[in-house]
């Protein structure tokens, strides 16, 4: 298996009025074309981390890592200007919540349009055909309508799917999904993991799959990565899960509930500090 | 003082625990002070302000000449010179001690604008709050409405039917400035009308004329303060263009806006009789609003880019 | 799919939600007016002691005075006087000004025309220069360029219009002879031109007398410049404060992890979603500078209706002022409405709602 990401030792620190915070303290993994996932509360850095690898990381802050490369491409020497060609046309990005991460004021199919036109030298009306062809490929039923809908018409699920195909549409190699379904309902959340899998693996992709749900997340990606206090934990394979070695990773499975079990009292997170030493 | 009282002095303020109310308040203070004091701007206005009141104060001490009485013969419309600072104008009065003894009178117009404009703004915005319902309902409309009016010429109006006269643009501009100060009441009212202690009061069987004026009121006046000090230069620059139009304060009073007004005449070639006061005017309202941004910023510090 | 599903439902309780929408703001605009109205009765009537004296001035000839006062139905209760004055002033009939011997609507026609050309212009000048100044100082936040704007805010703030106006024709027409003297055309047109629309610039340019246009742009441009400018300092710390709001929000994320640069980011998206909130601004500025017409139209001695007002009111001509103030009113509570209005259009999340 090709490497497609390698990282070595990132960090990420926020200069604030009190001192400097570190996000991501010496995270180390490396991804091919498979499902890796992020696991751990908030705050843990996991997000910080997607967002360092994809170069959105906000300008005051500071980035270091002893090697931090997507496909040969040293990504801390590239010049602004090469990582924002990367982005959107090799690594892509999903964000959380539709109703935020799409602009409001812009119809979807315009949206999508922008991505292909940003990447590809295409005319209007291909990149058009394109676009309500990869909005069927997030099976949306009816795309013509959907492409001349402003976000706000659609529902979250369908939103969600846009924003797939907005980010998929110039054929990237890597994906971060940064909790892609933790603000749709339940019932739709399968279904949008359901194309987000599929897509991946029609195209051959390497994808981050970032969460809080370790249950989700396991039964979903080859790979976990558990993060805790900016530090990995643990790395394990999805399948080898219940032979998790680390103290907080066997915390974050006795909190699942199972059915059938009585959970009194309810079990509570042990925070360690040594942990995050 | 050695270094570590001082040191220790601060962390007493700054803890995340403290024993006593009087510490955690004396602690939020001092951090709203630091957060004050950070904004340099801000600083400048409250000297700016600061400055003023000395000056109104002292304009007896400070004042080389009469404001209202000049020298006719041998002082009309001088230059700018070692002996008349700005000049002097066509009555051969020294525009400098002019100045002086109008800062008193830029204090006048805002304070009183303030103690009418905002007990009104206070009243009808807790009213409404608390009361809700129809009152609210009605109180609110014509506090809309009062707001979708352009103020100054309401005010000119006003004064056009009052007569011109320094009390009568303090009336006309407080009777145009509360509702802002209602709005802000009303919105404070209602965030606490359905708060447990206030229940808890009106189970003690207090009326609601006291809850409103013992515990709602007192609730409103930090956000109030902000927005008066934010209007404070509106106010001046009201005032003054009610006094260059000629109904404001009237001649002889050494108020700002009435002195560019009869500088007016000769500005083509004596540009200084009406351009030290201006000038005066400016430097104040650049005080009031810079106050105004710092205490916004340091009490709320979410919108501080607003 | 269920949100786009089932059309017919939701177009009655759409057109249910429009109607009462408009309701509300029939209500809205009839009450402001109304209350607009109500406290100009109260001014030119209640608080005078004598409202005719008010009108006519000290040295009208008993006659007239109590044919007038007859005329004003002042011997009839309140809220009778109330109800004629109502009647009157919205068939547009303020009385006759002393000062003109015209009814006053047809002096406020004349003068009202070139207000609306100064605030047109001013309001141009402001938003053309203040908008980019906005986003530019949102983008580089905390850099020489934020403070710059800063600053140009705070001293537009701070700064008496009618002084600054003094200033400059002392600098730009009595110093440097940039500008002509304050008027709206030189005498030798006054007489020779005949306007169509009122708006100088406008008619000059439609009739080809470019000499006109010429001589009418020296004479407003320093008049404009100077509400422009006020207008310039309004705007351009909104945009910076809508601009600061809009780069925080998720799809700027977005837009980035998508590739796009970020001029497109700041131009495409950012501010086509401040634009929304900046159109009620740009409005309220406008109104604004009608508003402030009143002390520049003074200093520069601009035919509009602030000099109208202001001329009038040295006069003691309480029809004229009153009047005055009823149409400038009327316009100020008129776009306050339209900008509610135009806010609905432009953001597609109020449309469907």
């Amino acid at each position: 298996m090709s490497t497609l990401l390698d990282v070595e030792d990132l960090r990420v620190t926020f200069p604030t009025r009190t001192g400097l915070i570190e996000a991501v303290r010496g995270v180390s993994f490396s991804l091919g074309r498979e499902r890796l996932g992020i696991v751990g509360e908030s705050g843990s850095g996991k997000s910080q981390t997607g967002r360092a690898i994809m170069g959105l990381t906000p300008p005051q802050a500071r980035i270091s890592a002893d090697k931090l490369s997507f496909d040969g491409i040293d990504l801390l020497a590239a010049s602004p200007r090469e990582r924002r060609a990367l982005r959107g046309k090799r690594i892509a990005m999903i964000l959380q919540d539709p109703k935020y991460s799409l602009d409001p004021v812009m119809s979807i199919g315009r949206q999508i349009v922008e991505t292909l036109r940003t990447h590809e030298k295409v005319s209007k009306a291909e990149a058009r055909e394109r676009a309500l062809a990869m909005l069927e490929a997030v099976q949306i039923r009816d795309p013509r309508r959907v492409f001349d809908l402003h976000p706000h018409e659609v529902s979250g699920g369908m939103g969600q799917r846009a924003m797939i195909a907005m980010m998929l549409i110039a054929g990237p190699e890597m994906m971060i999904a940064d909790e892609p379904t933790s603000a749709l309902d339940v019932t739709v959340q399968l279904d949008v993991l359901g194309i987000l899998d599929r897509l991946v693996a029609e195209r051959g992709m390497g994808l981050i799959f970032i969460s809080h749900d370790l249950r989700l997340v396991s039964s979903f990606c080859d790979r976990v990565i558990v993060m805790y206090a900016g530090k990995v934990v643990e790395q394990l394979k999805a399948s080898e899960l219940s032979q998790a070695q680390h103290p907080y990773t066997r915390g974050l499975l006795n909190c699942m509930p199972r059915i059938g079990f009585e959970r009194h009292p309810l079990p509570v997170l042990d925070r360690k500090p040594e942990w995050a030493a | 003082m050695s270094v570590e009282a001082v040191q220790s002095r601060r962390e007493w303020l700054l803890s995340e625990r403290p024993a006593s109310r009087t510490q955690a308040r004396l602690g939020r203070a001092y951090v709203t002070w630091r957060r004050f004091t950070a904004n340099r701007l801000a600083f400048v206005g409250l000297l700016i302000i600061i400055a003023l009141l000395l000056v109104a104060a002292l304009a007896g001490v400070l004042a080389p000449y009469s404001p209202t009485i000049g020298d006719l013969k041998n002082a009309r419309l001088l230059a700018p010179s070692a002996e008349h600072w700005f000049g002097t104008d066509d009555l051969g009065r020294d525009i400098y001690s002019r100045i002086l003894y109008g800062s008193r009178w830029t204090l006048y117009v805002v304070i009183l604008v303030a103690i009418i404009a905002a007990p009104i703004g206070l009243l009808v915005g807790t009213v409404a709050g608390y009361a809700g319902g129809w009152t609210d309902a009605i109180l609110m409309r014509i506090t809309d409405i009062f707001l979708a009016f352009p103020k100054l010429i309401l005010a000119l109006a006003f004064v056009a039917a009052l007569g011109p006269g320094i009390e009568n643009a303090v009336l006309a501009i407080a009777i145009t400035s509360w509702p802002p100060y209602a709005r802000i009441a009303r919105a404070e009212t209602l965030t606490v009308r359905n708060s447990d202690y206030i229940k808890a009061v009106q189970l003690m069987g207090a009326s609601p004329f006291r809850i409103v004026l013992r515990h709602i009121m007192p609730l409103c006046i930090s956000s109030l303060i902000v927005r008066v000090t934010l209007d404070m230069a509106g106010i001046i620059l009201t005032a003054a263009g009610l006094g260059f139009l000629g109904l404001g304060a009237q001649p002889p009073l050494p108020e700002w806006g009435t002195m560019i007004a009869s500088g007016r005449r000769f500005v083509l070639d004596q540009w200084w009789v009406a351009g030290a006061p201006g000038f005066a005017i400016l430097i104040v309202s650049l005080g009031f609003n810079l106050l105004g941004d710092g205490l916004r910023d340091a009490l709320d510090p979410r919108s501080g880019d607003q | 799919m269920s949100a786009i599903e089932n059309d017919g439902g939701r177009g009655s309780a759409r057109a249910v939600a429009i109607l009462s929408s408009i309701g509300r703001f029939l209500v809205i605009a009839v009450t402001t007016y109304l209350g607009l109205l109500a406290v100009t009765f109260f001014i030119g009537r209640v608080i005078p002691i004598d409202p005719v004296l008010a009108v006519l001035g000290d040295r009208a000839p008993a006659n007239v005075v109590e044919r007038t006062r007859r005329e004003m139905g002042l011997d009839l209760p309140l809220i009778e006087q109330f109800y004629i004055y109502l009647k009157h002033a919205l068939s547009g009939d303020f009385g006759t000004s002393v000062l003109t011997t015209n009814p006053v609507m047809t002096d406020i026609r004349r003068a009202l025309p070139a207000t609306t050309e100064l605030a047109t212009l001013g309001t141009l000048i402001g938003s053309v220069i203040g908008v980019p100044l906005g986003v530019l100082a949102a983008v580089k936040r905390g850099s020489l360029i934020d403070q710059i704007v800063r600053i140009i805010g705070l001293i537009g703030y701070s700064v008496p219009i009618f002084w600054l106006g003094l200033l400059g024709l002392v600098l730009f027409y009595a110093k440097l002879q940039w500008v002509a003297f304050p008027a709206r055309l030189d005498v030798v047109y006054e007489y020779t031109f005949t306007p169509v629309t009122g708006f100088y610039l406008l008619d000059a340019a439609m009739q080809g007398q470019w000499d006109v246009f010429w001589d009418a742009f020296r004479h407003i441009i320093l008049p404009a410049s100077l509400l422009g400018y006020f207008s310039l300092a309004y705007i351009s710390r909104m945009t910076r404060s809508f601009m600061l709001n809009e780069l925080t929000q998720e799809y700027v994320v977005a837009a980035r992890a998508k590739g796009l640069s970020e001029r497109r980011i700041i131009w495409a998206h950012a501010l086509r979603n401040a634009a929304v909130p900046m159109v009620t601004v740009i409005a309220l500025s406008y109104a604004g500078l009608l508003e402030g017409s009143v002390l520049t139209e003074t200093v520069f001695s601009w035919p509009g209706i602030g000099l109208y007002i202001t001329n009038s009111l040295q006069n003691a001509d309480m029809n004229a002022v009153l009047g005055g103030t009823i149409v400038i009113g009327s316009v100020f509570i008129a776009i306050n409405l339209l900008s509610d209005l135009l806010y609905r259009v432009l953001d597609p999340r109020t449309k469907s709602q």
